[in-house]
């Protein structure tokens, strides 16, 4: 197997007594889509800000594109090519969709100490956002403020934002959920473009969307994998069936 | 389709240009220019010191909107500035340096080495430790200021005149000192203007707005914050600077922090993150407190349950209100 784009060892963090990333050990290869699931609570949302950067780990190493990020913030880590969406959908609601992407385009090209120059006028920012945008369905509303559009299109809308980055690794904390059906449709399409592109970690709870859409399953509970492989073997595997997968997997 | 889509390139949300947005500068700025003409029939020397005394704070407030209302950064030590600057000017006069343009350089340097070091310990705090931490500042400077024995301690420094332009007293001249201010003031909003459009300006209002996301996509959230923590520090130390000459005089109470209180005010009663309406409060605050301190003794009485009145019920403050109070996110 190819170097891994990303690769955790012996990642761990408590809250208090409650340890919520039990020694977790994990890695995406370039091209992966790894999925992540596990019942609510088993960690998957922290364990995603550990590798994001917005929480530090108490123990263990996380390596990203061959560099050692343990220590790096959550800014530094995704000028490197890590790009996230986050599980409660995390958008600059008084700025247009267009500006949205265009700001994650505007961190990764150029100073932003700029003190001149109308930024929402920039072009070549507007034409890259703009591109981002249709990728994900979201052109025709560009200019709407982002406080304003609907759940499924902000989600959307989170893509576009990781895709502007250019990023190396894509880390998704449940993009579907709270979506229509319809739209979770579209999103679950949407991903398996992306998929074989971008090196992706992929959260969610959505069965039918991991099983088909997966390289690799790993299954955190209580802040440990207990199973990690390809998706038949991970629906096979009897650990998973009797803790979490139960009657859906029956 | 993509029609829509090229006019929704060539249209961001918020046009820089509405000539709604850019009336109410150009009144506001050609009534100041205007000004000595109309007092020129009245009580010239008042109105123009007062003229000049309100435009001096409406660049601090300018400065102070710059942080708060584009950055959510509550200072309540934004009055130390004012105090460096004109301290900065009071002490190189007293040393006998009377050249403005240093004394104004000295001024900004000093503002901003301020600004950059306190900045760097608050920037990291939010919410009320940040407005607690920079009263804590404030009053820092206000204490050092009180024991400046060798200039005036708390009884002040008078300063021997003027600074010089060229080496000539041009400043003297109160007229010429009021065209001086409007220009710095005109210069102050300008460029507060354009960094708030420009990328940098950009970062920070998005940064205002969510700060997570923002450090998601790359930016580092506490730099942005710190440099325009400097900036405005250095603007207001500016101000500082012209209050000093306007009133040949220096204090400790410049520094004191019922004043950050009242650029805060100012900020607020002329509506946050417009520029502008820094300005707006500023004469409005001024304008008030003289008028209602000449009609009576207990004037703050009526002042305070005024501007409460206008916070509550002013969206946007003045600027709210002569924008027919609507108001984009
Ligand atoms: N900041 C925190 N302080 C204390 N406990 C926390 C904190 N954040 C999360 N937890 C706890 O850690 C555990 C794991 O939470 P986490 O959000 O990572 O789970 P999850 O797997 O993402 O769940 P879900 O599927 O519901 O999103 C939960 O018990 C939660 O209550
Ligand atoms: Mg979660």
């Amino acid at each position: 197997m190819a170097e891994p784009i990303l690769g955790l060892s012996g990642v761990s963090k408590r809250f208090g007594a409650l340890v919520v990333s039990d020694d977790v050990s994990l890695t995406v290869a370039p091209g992966e889509l790894h999925a992540l699931i596990g019942p609510n609570g088993a960690g998957k949302t922290t364990l995603i800000h550990q590798i994001a950067g917005s929480l530090a780990s108490d123990a263990g190493r996380i390596g990203f594109c061959g560099r050692d990020i343990t220590a790096l913030p959550m800014h530094e880590r995704a000028r490197l090519g890590l790009a996230r969406s986050f599980q409660i959908t995390s958008v600059v609601p008084g700025f247009s969709a267009l500006e949205n992407v265009a700001l994650a385009v505007q961190a990764r090209s150029g100073s932003s100490f700029r003190f001149f120059g109308n930024a929402a006028r920039e072009a070549a920012l507007n034409a890259q956002a703009l591109e981002a945008l249709e990728t994900v369905a979201l052109a025709a509303r560009a200019d709407v403020p982002a406080g304003l559009l609907s759940h499924g299109e902000k989600r959307a809308l989170e893509l576009a934002i990781a895709l502007a980055m250019r990023p190396k690794l894509l880390l998704l904390d449940e993009p579907m959920a709270g979506t229509g059906r319809e739209e979770s449709l579209k999103l679950v399409a949407l991903l398996a473009s992306l998929k074989g592109r971008y090196a992706i970690l992929l959260v969610e709870h959505d069965m039918h969307a991991v099983f088909s859409l997966a390289d690799r399953i790993s299954v955190l509970i209580y802040g440990r994998i207990v199973a990690s492989g390809a998706p038949d073997a991970v629906r096979a595997d009897p650990t998973v069936r009797a803790a979490y997968l139960g009657e859906e997997a029956a | 389709m993509s029609a829509d889509i090229a006019q929704a390139v060539r249209t961001p949300l918020r046009r820089p240009l509405d000539p709604r947005a850019l009336a109410v500068p150009l009144v506001v700025f050609a009534a100041l220019a205007l000004l000595p003409a109309a007092a020129a029939f009245g009580a010239t020397s008042y109105v123009l010191s007062l003229g000049a005394r309100v435009m001096i704070f409406a660049i601090a407030a300018i400065s102070l909107d710059l942080i708060l209302g584009y950055g959510a950064m509550v200072s309540f030590g934004h009055a130390a500035y004012l105090g460096i600057g004109a301290y900065a000017a009071g002490i190189l006069m007293a040393e006998g340096v009377d050249d403005a343009l240093l004394g104004a350089g000295a001024a900004i340097a000093a503002s901003g080495l301020f600004a950059l070091v306190t900045g760097y310990v608050s920037i990291r705090t939010k919410g009320v430790a940040f407005i607690m931490i920079t009263l804590a500042f404030g009053q820092m400077a206000y204490f050092v200021a009180n024991s400046l024995s060798e200039y005036g301690g708390s009884d002040g420094l008078t300063m021997a005149s003027r600074s010089t332009l060229l080496g000539l007293k041009l400043l003297k001249n109160d007229l010429t000192f009021y065209y001086v201010v409007l220009a710095c003031l005109a210069g102050s909003y300008l460029l507060c203007r354009a960094v708030v459009a420009a990328r940098f300006g950009r970062a920070l209002r998005a940064i205002r707005e969510n700060p997570v996301r923002m450090a998601a996509v790359g930016y580092d959230v506490e730099r942005i914050r710190l440099v325009a923590y400097v900036i405005a520090g250095m603007i207001a130390g500016l101000s500082g600077f012209l209050l000093a000459n306007q009133t040949e005089f220096v204090s400790p109470a410049y520094m004191a922090w019922q004043r950050s209180g009242e650029l805060i005010v100012m900020v607020i009663l002329g509506g946050m993150g417009s520029l502008v309406g820094a300005i707006l409060g500023a004469v409005a605050f001024l304008m008030l407190e003289e008028t209602l301190s000449h009609l009576m003794e207990h004037w703050k009485v009526v002042f305070g349950p005024l501007l409460v009145l206008v916070v509550l019920f002013v969206r946007g403050g003045l600027t709210g209100l002569l924008a027919g109070g609507k108001r984009h996110g």
